[in-house]
């Protein structure tokens, strides 16, 4: 099943560095996944977390406020 | 203590590198080894210290502590002292500003949070000890503390709530006490610790360039700016000193780990400490760039005020701190 990956973040260095590493993580293992950047603050407050960047995996964020390394992205996907 | 550092640049610079003692090339050099290391391993022990406390408090727990408790007064110093140890990231400011409103915490309260975080954090505090020795760092923690607190109760009384913009206006309206629960982490810091360590690598990566250009650029003043150069310039006694470095201050964005090591030279050269210290608080507690953010949230009215009343606070600890040392 495809998994939908959402990246919450207003477009600060860090999270421009979280979504190029899930993306790296996702070509690099062929997982079938969307990923979709979320910077609109409205939409992002609707996720309810206070401290950007948040990974969001099938509507359930996985992290917030820091970025995570590749294994450990590629372990919340498997 | 560190002594032994000195030891290594003084052993580098003129055994190693064969400089004469006095050159100016040589006491710059040795100024910049000296600091460099020293700072450094200050601010690796700082930054991975915050990061087990801040582990143990993440700002959701911060959050619902602050909404859910009755404080009578205490909750902005609270929120002021949360503020110290949660490590601040601008482009968090509004996800942050929303999530506290939305739970019920009041204006001011926030504000509070929102001043001391940027304006002490482990990386101003690791260069602040470095550089200018742990009473004046004390001084200025506390003072940053005091700051946060003080001007979040002032604009709590300013009443600012219809300065917010529509939708966070909306958010308000619904804002709920203690609205979803949050479970806390249970790991055992053995289970922490890579996490934190993760972090203090990332964080020690993004300001380690900063701050070497600006000890380098310390120490390309100290060893070619005169003692006292600054001194006619900005004596104690000129009345406009505080608030023309506070003002120009504001607008310009850089964080603690650049500007600092400059400030220290500045202040070896002649200009009082509260003038320093001043014009530090400004540029990193407030800044352009911030104030784009908080657009989202804040009417253009609101920035102002809040940027006002922060300033005016920077300006009198400012004239406070050269009286007082």
């Amino acid at each position: 099943m495809s998994k939908v990956i959402k990246i919450l973040g207003t477009g600060c260095p860090k999270c421009k560095t979280m979504t190029s590493l899930v993306q790296d993580v996702v070509s690099e293992n062929n997982i079938d996944a969307s990923i979709e950047k979320v910077e609109d603050i409205e939409e992002i407050m609707k996720f309810n977390v206070m401290s950007t960047p948040a990974l969001v995996i099938d509507n359930v964020i996985t992290i917030k406020g820091r970025i995570p390394s590749k294994d450990e992205v590629l372990s919340l996907l498997n | 203590m560190f002594d032994w550092i000195q030891h290594l640049a003084d052993w580098f610079v003129y055994n190693i590198l064969n400089l004469n003692k006095g050159q100016h090339l040589a006491e710059a050099l040795n100024f910049f080894i000296y600091d460099t290391v020293k700072i450094l391993i200050l601010l690796f022990v700082i930054i991975f210290f915050m990061g087990i406390v801040n582990s143990y408090f993440p700002i959701d727990k911060v959050k619902n502590y602050l909404s859910r408790n009755k404080l009578y007064g205490l909750e902005y110093l609270m929120a002021s002292l949360f503020g110290v140890v949660t490590p601040f990231c601008s482009c968090s400011s509004v996800p942050l500003f929303i999530g506290f409103v939305r739970g019920g915490i009041p204006l001011g309260v926030t504000f509070a949070f929102l001043i001391t975080s940027p304006l002490v954090n482990e990386v101003a505090i690791g260069l602040f000890i470095g550089l200018f020795g742990v009473k004046t760092t004390i001084i200025y923690v506390i003072s940053g503390i005091l700051l946060g607190t003080i001007s979040g109760v002032i604009l709590q009384k300013l009443k600012l709530e219809t300065y917010l913009t529509p939708w966070v206006k909306g958010v308000l309206a619904n804002a709920q006490k203690e609205q979803e629960s949050f479970i806390a982490e249970k790991k055992s810091l053995k289970e922490r610790l890579p996490i934190i360590w993760d972090e203090v690598l990332n964080i020690l990566k993004g300001v380690i360039p900063y701050v070497i250009v600006g000890i380098a650029i310390g120490g390309l003043m100290h060893g070619y700016i005169p003692e006292g150069f600054f001194e006619k310039y900005m004596a104690k006694d000129n009345l406009f000193a505080v608030p023309i470095a506070t003002i120009l201050a504001v607008p310009m964005y850089s964080n603690a780990s650049g500007i600092l090591p400059v400030a220290q030279v500045l202040v070896a050269k002649g200009i009082p400490l509260g003038t320093a210290i001043a014009f530090m608080m400004g540029v990193v507690g407030l800044s352009l760039p911030e104030a784009m953010l908080l657009k989202k949230v804040m009417t253009l009215k609101l920035i102002g005020i809040f940027f006002g009343v922060v300033t005016l606070c920077i300006i009198i600890s400012g004239y406070l701190f050269n009286i007082i040392l």
